[in-house]
Order: C-alpha cells, then structure tokens, then sequence
C-alpha cells in the first residue's frame, strides 16, 4: 500500500507533473542515499507537522482557476481605460509602445540570469552595455552600473559609495527635505547600523518646509568637512527645476560629494546633472516605457564619474575585443565586487534588473534623443496648461512659483483625500496627497500631468474641482 | 621570481626597505595576482601605521587583496602614481611600485631574502 506521501506523488505523475523524475530513478536516489522510501527521507520533520491540515477550498481546474483571477483583475481599475490619472509622485503614466513588451518577452532575454559567461551571454551582455551607454548619455555622465532594483535603492547605494570613497572618514550625509520622502526612508533602512550622521531632512525642517522657503541655503550651511554626500532631487518632490550648479560648487568646496535624484525624461528637456558637476546621478527608470504595475518591479539607474567606478556597487558591462579581434562585452572591473571582495565590498549588491533595465534601454532606442525630447516637451506643455487653469479655480491656488516639469503643488483648501474621493467618482485619479509628509502642506495635491493626458482630460479635471468648490 | 638580498618580507607577501622606510608588494604576490588594476593607498601623510594594519587595497582581474603594513611608524609619504598608473605594481614593484614611506620604522615580523624565496618556493608546489 501506498503512502500518503507517495500517494500525492504518484497522483501529481497522473495529471500534469512538475516533477521531473520517474518512479525508478526516484528509487535508484533514495538507494544512494540510503532511505528505504519516500517517508524516511522526511522522518526529521515531526509526524504531525508533516501534512499539516491545509483547510484549503476544493481544487480548481485551470479553466476555473482563469475564471476566477479575470474577474479579480476585473474589479481593479486601471488608468489603461478606466480612469484618467493625475497622480505622479515617483511613478508616471506614460505611453509603452508595444515594441518594448515585444522585445521583452523575447525567450533570449526573458529567461536570461546573471552574464558570467561571456562566450554564452553576449546578446545580455550587449543589452546592458546598450542600457549603461544610454543611462550615461541621457545623465550626462562618465559610467553608468547595470542598474539597482529602483530609484530608492539607487540612491542608497549613493550614500555607499560616498561613504566608501572617504574610507568611513566623513559620517554625515545631508539630504534635501524635498527627495522623495519614500526614497529617504531606505537610505535609513540601508545605513542602519553604520555610524553615519543624516541630516537636513529632519522633522523640524520638513515641517518649515512652506511656500517661501527654499531649502538651498539650508543644505548649504549643514555640508561640512564632515559631510560625504549632500543628495537633492532633480525636478524636486514637488516638480520644481532649480539649476544645482552653484550648490555643487559649494559642497565641493567642502570636499563633500554630491548626488542628484533625477527623472529621466526630465532629463530630455533640461540642463543634465553631469553639467551641473554631480558626482552621482540616480533615479527610477520607469517613465521609461516601464508599467506603473503595483508600484514595480522597477529599476534604478545610477550613473557616476569614472574616478569613482571603483567604488560603486553593482554589474559593469564593458567592451572589449575577443582573441580573434572581434567586439565583444564582458562583466568588468568585477573584482570591487561583493563576490570577490566579500566584506571589503561598498555594498553586497552586485545584481541587477536585467529585464526592465532592458525595456528602458528599448524604450530609449526607440524614441530616440528627438522622441523623448517630445514627450518631455508634451509633459511640460500639457502640465503648465493644467497649472494655469488650475490655479484659476476660486480658492485654488499653485503653492509655489518656482519653474516646474511636468507636476505641481495645488492648494486645494480642503482635504485632500476629501477632493479624490469626489474626483474618483468622476473616474479621475487625483494627485498625492502632500500633507501626508509635509505637515506644512496640509490640504495641498500633488498634479501629474503626462503626454497621456488629453486637454479634454485636464479640462475635465479643472470642472469637477471647480465644482468640489462650490460643493 | 626577484628577491632583492637588502629587503625584509613579511608572510603576506609585503616588503620592507630597512634603509628607506619604504613599504611594497613583492614580486611574487604581483605574479599571483595577474594584471593588476586598481590601487588604493588607505593611509594618509602624518598617520600613524602599526604592523598588519591594512595601508592599501589592490585589485587585479581577478583578485583583490588588501596590503598590510610591515612595519609600525609615521607615514611620511605616500606614492600618489599608483592611483592613475596601476599597472606599475605588475611592472616594478621593488622601484616605483613602493607604495607608502614610514617615518621610525619599526619592522614587526619579517623574514630575509633567502627565507623568504624559500617560502615563495614551498607555496608554489
């Protein structure tokens, strides 16, 4: 008599199996080992634990099973045809040409791990290579890694390589109040037990943070010869585009290093962060023909001067020529990584996200240097009508005055999660609710606004407002 | 393999010039480490070094390895081409290789050129 354990075994061979071994070659291994059956082989984990009562619902065919989960995906709305979004704050709405899914899912790369073969690995290889040159060219940098798993853990990695560069030496990073909130909370959750000072963001100044303040004097002041890296954002939290240059200055005066957060598409449109004098630029590379999904997977790029490249984290492509003088990539400088240099290592991130690194660097080769400059230019023309109409809205107002990209701070004068609620029951997605980390901004929204967005869209955004006003 | 008779050597591979202060990576360690491409010198002018703590980290291709001091004292300079002329280290590693200067040296514990080719020679079999 079979038992149970055996039973589920012979029964998952009489449907469709996942398990690769046939009964004799399952006995010819337990011979090897020494087990009789099946059963002995599991004898440490204690009987009773051993098929714990599941109290799971009868099986599903899979017929039932794609039933079941289209409906559940039915029921949430998605901006693909539901809903008109204006929400950004970190992720952004726009269009994917469906070449970049196409190429995706493409067998040679969708099942592609990590390239340490060269002989085996150059279309992953030239790939990435593909995605380091575009990253560096778009940042206006020297080198850029293979990428990091978003632009949060990409800019932690900056504080990595600042803090490694100064050998330890240097125990202060400043940051600005206005990064991403979200991407402050990992540089914490990174530097956790590292000695390291983080300062300028701290709840007194986040609190001060109001329409007339400008945090640069600020930042400025706290960057000292103890300070490592002093790390802004590029358009800031709240869209706004300041020109860094004279900052960076200044930290370098005090030796300091400094990293720009930067959105990529803004990129197309404005000055670069390499021209400016950063040492570091990081940033999320989903506006770069990446699907806003649940909130990822995403990919983080990080981009940095090639005097530092010894001490960043992460895959490095090269090119190279192979013995018969034809060109070819290969993982290079390999030995800063964690793999090699175990604990002497910046960082024990030395993977990267191949796939979605992919769809940018497909993203970007399709569009071209002309194409994203369009879609930047769509983004800032459409969000600065928006801005305009929307400012024009009795008791609206735009909270600051400083040039802005393609988003913006609306007073609303009322709760926030009061005005989304009404505009979700027009099927519009309002904006970010400011308030939620920056007290001072109670009552204000934060508006995206994309080439996804149609006039009749923003038009429609501007009605529904006017009419919460007179609600 | 290059012993030079007026050096000492340390077991992990350093030497130590008696005369000059000076502190580098023998010939043998180099030949293991292959092509080497990246130097990091971890102390500065007018610190203090005590033998065995690590002066500077090395990459090769393939290998990376940290460089201990052999000899405790002030460091009195510091040789600033290896950053952009690595490969210097695989070329000449007794001359312009030499990495750091310490000032009162005190050696800790080495060994002379003949007990140390022997101890190179043991290793490679």
């Amino acid at each position: 008599m079979r038992t149970a354990l055996e039973n589920a075994f012979y029964t998952s061979r009489g449907n469709m199996t996942y398990i690769p071994i046939s009964p004799k070659e399952r006995d010819a291994m337990l011979e090897t080992i020494g087990v009789k059956s099946l059963d002995d082989l599991f004898d440490a984990v204690p009987e009773k634990h051993r098929f714990p009562k599941l109290n799971l619902p009868p099986a599903l065919t899979e017929m039932e099973a794609m039933q079941e989960l289209s409906d559940l995906a039915q029921a949430n709305e998605n901006v693909r045809g539901d809903l008109i979004s204006f929400l950004g704050a970190g992720m952004y709405n726009h269009y994917i040409p469906s070449v970049v899914d196409h190429i995706l899912r493409r067998g040679e790369f969708y099942t592609a791990y990590t390239p340490y073969q060269p002989e085996i690995s150059q279309g992953t290889l030239q790939a990435i290579f593909e995605y380091q040159s575009l990253m560096a060219a778009l940042t206006g940098m020297e080198v850029s890694n293979a990428s990091h798993y978003d632009g949060a853990t990409a800019t932690a990695e900056a504080v990595n390589l600042a803090y490694a560069q100064f050998r330890g030496k240097r125990k202060k990073v400043v940051i600005s109040p206005t990064v991403h909130p979200q991407y402050r909370e990992v540089i914490r959750t990174y530097t956790q037990g590292m000695e390291l000072q983080l300062a300028g963001d701290d709840q007194s100044l986040v609190s001060k943070l109001d329409v007339a303040t400008n945090s640069t004097d600020v930042l400025i002041s706290l960057t000292d010869e103890n300070t490592c890296l002093l790390i802004v954002q590029y358009p800031d939290f709240f869209g706004r585009v300041y020109d860094y240059t004279k900052l960076i200055e200044a930290a370098h005066a005090k030796g300091a290093l400094v990293c720009v957060v930067a959105n990529p598409t803004a990129l197309a449109l404005f000055k670069t962060p390499g021209s400016m004098g950063a040492d570091v630029v990081v940033g999320d590379g989903q506006p770069l023909g990446i699907p806003m999904w649940y909130g990822g997977p995403s990919v983080g790029f990080f981009t940095t001067r090639k005097s530092y490249v010894h001490k960043m984290a992460g895959r490095l492509v090269g090119e190279t020529v192979d013995s018969r003088g034809q060109r070819a990539y290969v993982l290079t400088l390999t030995a800063r990584e964690q793999h090699i240099k175990r604990e002497r290592a910046t960082s024990n991130i030395c993977t990267n996200q191949g796939l979605i690194a992919l769809g940018t660097a497909v993203y970007l080769a399709l569009l071209g240097k002309k194409g994203l400059r369009q879609v930047a230019e769509l983004c800032y023309q459409k969000a600065h009508y928006a801005a305009q109409q929307l400012s024009q809205i009795d008791g609206m107002g735009l909270c600051f005055s400083e040039p802005f990209f393609h988003e913006f701070a609306l007073c609303v004068n009322r709760p926030v999660e009061e005005v989304n609620k009404h505009l979700l029951e027009h099927g519009i997605l309002g904006g970010y609710d400011l308030g939620q980390d920056y007290p001072a901004l109670k009552d204000h929204m934060l508006v995206a606004v994309t080439e996804m967005n149609s006039k009749h869209d923003i038009d429609m955004l501007v009605q529904v407002l006017s009419e919460v006003n007179h609600d | 393999m290059n012993v030079p008779a007026h050096l000492k050597y340390t077991k992990s591979d350093e030497w130590f010039d008696p005369e000059t202060g000076a502190i580098g990576l023998s010939d043998y360690a180099q030949s293991q480490l292959s092509d080497i491409v990246f130097v990091e010198i971890l102390v500065d002018e007018g610190d203090s070094v005590e033998t065995g703590k690590p002066i500077a980290s090395v990459e090769s291709v393939k290998a990376s390895a940290e460089i201990y001091a052999s000899a405790s004292g002030t460091i009195s300079a510091v040789n600033k081409d290896l950053s952009n002329k690595p490969e210097i280290l695989n070329s000449d590693p007794y001359g312009e290789g030499w990495m750091v200067k310490v000032e009162g040296a005190t050696a800790g514990e080495t060994m002379d050129s003949a007990a140390y080719e022997k101890y190179c020679e043991e290793r490679s079999h």
